[in-house]
């Protein structure tokens, strides 16, 4: 992959993030995985809004696990995985909304 | 992407194609981990269209217990944390940190198959098993399939340790240290929506 840039020049925490990058990253997923356990558990919103509330702090955490942890940012280009994760997110969403969706109609 | 020259690769991996290929083949494992979410994505959209098909039976809020649950989504939380800091001791070039935190990282693991592997256990004993109900059978195949995953990630990490422990760092268990720690990790993210879509919105 062409990451001159980053490999050769002996900047390892450049390469594979860094300690500090690991640590932000953990206590972010635990601040995102206590709020929505607390809303859901004191019931702090309304139905819709915990709902909104869950899906918000999953995608963030999802985020979170691919910038800091899996080194998306670090990628030179061209983004070949960036690129193959649009993809493989667009089929995800096509199939979980698509079943809901069309399931809906089909039930009742 | 794989260029044909890149004096930078030459002192890390040896020679220079046998990096480039090691790169390569990091680029392989990203993808089929691109594919496993679409797996995952068929599993979610099964259970959530099933969720309320509880045959007379119980549903999401009468069964599932949180506490457990949410140690179990700690315990996964860091052990994600442990494979990076496996990755940071590989870096480093510190093959004792390297294994000391894949160990960890792999005790997490069987902490969370463990409690996962209790909890199936007790939901069974109650009656409650994967031939219940289309809710049921959605269940079980899902977060199934997620301790699964994380069973056959712990056997590959064992592995790996008695490969480092046998041939030390090397451009080959380079490379195996960091898609197995970009598994570790893809798990986790996986696990992050198994606890929000199945257990916190199931008993919301």
């Amino acid at each position: 992959m062409a990451q001159h840039n980053a490999i050769g020049h002996g900047d390892h925490a450049e390469r594979h993030g860094s300690l500090r990058e690991y640590v932000i990253g953990f206590a972010l997923s635990i601040i995102l995985t206590i709020f929505p356990i607390l809303a859901v558990m004191n019931h702090w919103f309304g139905n819709t809004a915990t709902f909104l509330v869950l899906l918000i702090t999953a995608a963030l955490q999802f985020a979170v696990q691919l910038l800091f942890f899996m080194h998306l940012r670090e990628e030179e280009r061209p983004r070949y995985k960036l690129m193959t994760l649009i993809l493989g997110l667009l089929i995800v969403a096509v199939v979980v909304y698509g079943s809901i969706w069309i399931m809906e109609h089909n039930m009742y | 992407m794989a260029h044909a020259h890149h004096p930078s690769f030459a002192h890390e991996g040896g020679h220079e194609g046998h990096h480039d290929l090691e790169e390569l083949r990091k680029f392989g494992f990203w993808i089929f981990l691109i594919t496993d979410c679409i797996l995952f994505a068929t599993l979610f959209a099964t259970y959530l269209v099933l969720r309320e098909h509880t045959a007379g039976g119980p549903g999401a809020k009468e069964i599932f217990e949180m506490p457990g649950v949410i140690v179990e989504t700690f315990i996964l939380l860091t052990s994600s944390f442990t494979s990076g800091l496996a990755v940071l001791a590989l870096n480093a070039g510190s093959r004792k940190g390297l294994l000391g935190w894949l160990i960890v990282t792999i005790l997490l693991g069987a902490c969370f198959i463990a409690m996962e592997v209790t909890e199936f256990l007790k939901l069974v004993s109650e009656g409650h098993t994967i031939h219940s109900s289309a809710f049921l059978s959605g269940f079980f195949t899902l977060v199934g399939t997620h301790g699964l995953h994380v069973s056959l990630g712990i056997c590959w990490i064992t592995a790996l340790i008695i490969q480092l422990t046998r041939h030390g760092i090397t451009p080959v268990t380079q490379r195996k240290v960091h898609i197995t720690s970009l598994y570790w990790h893809f798990l986790d993210a996986v696990w992050i929506f198994v606890f929000t879509f199945v257990y916190l919105m199931g008993v919301r």
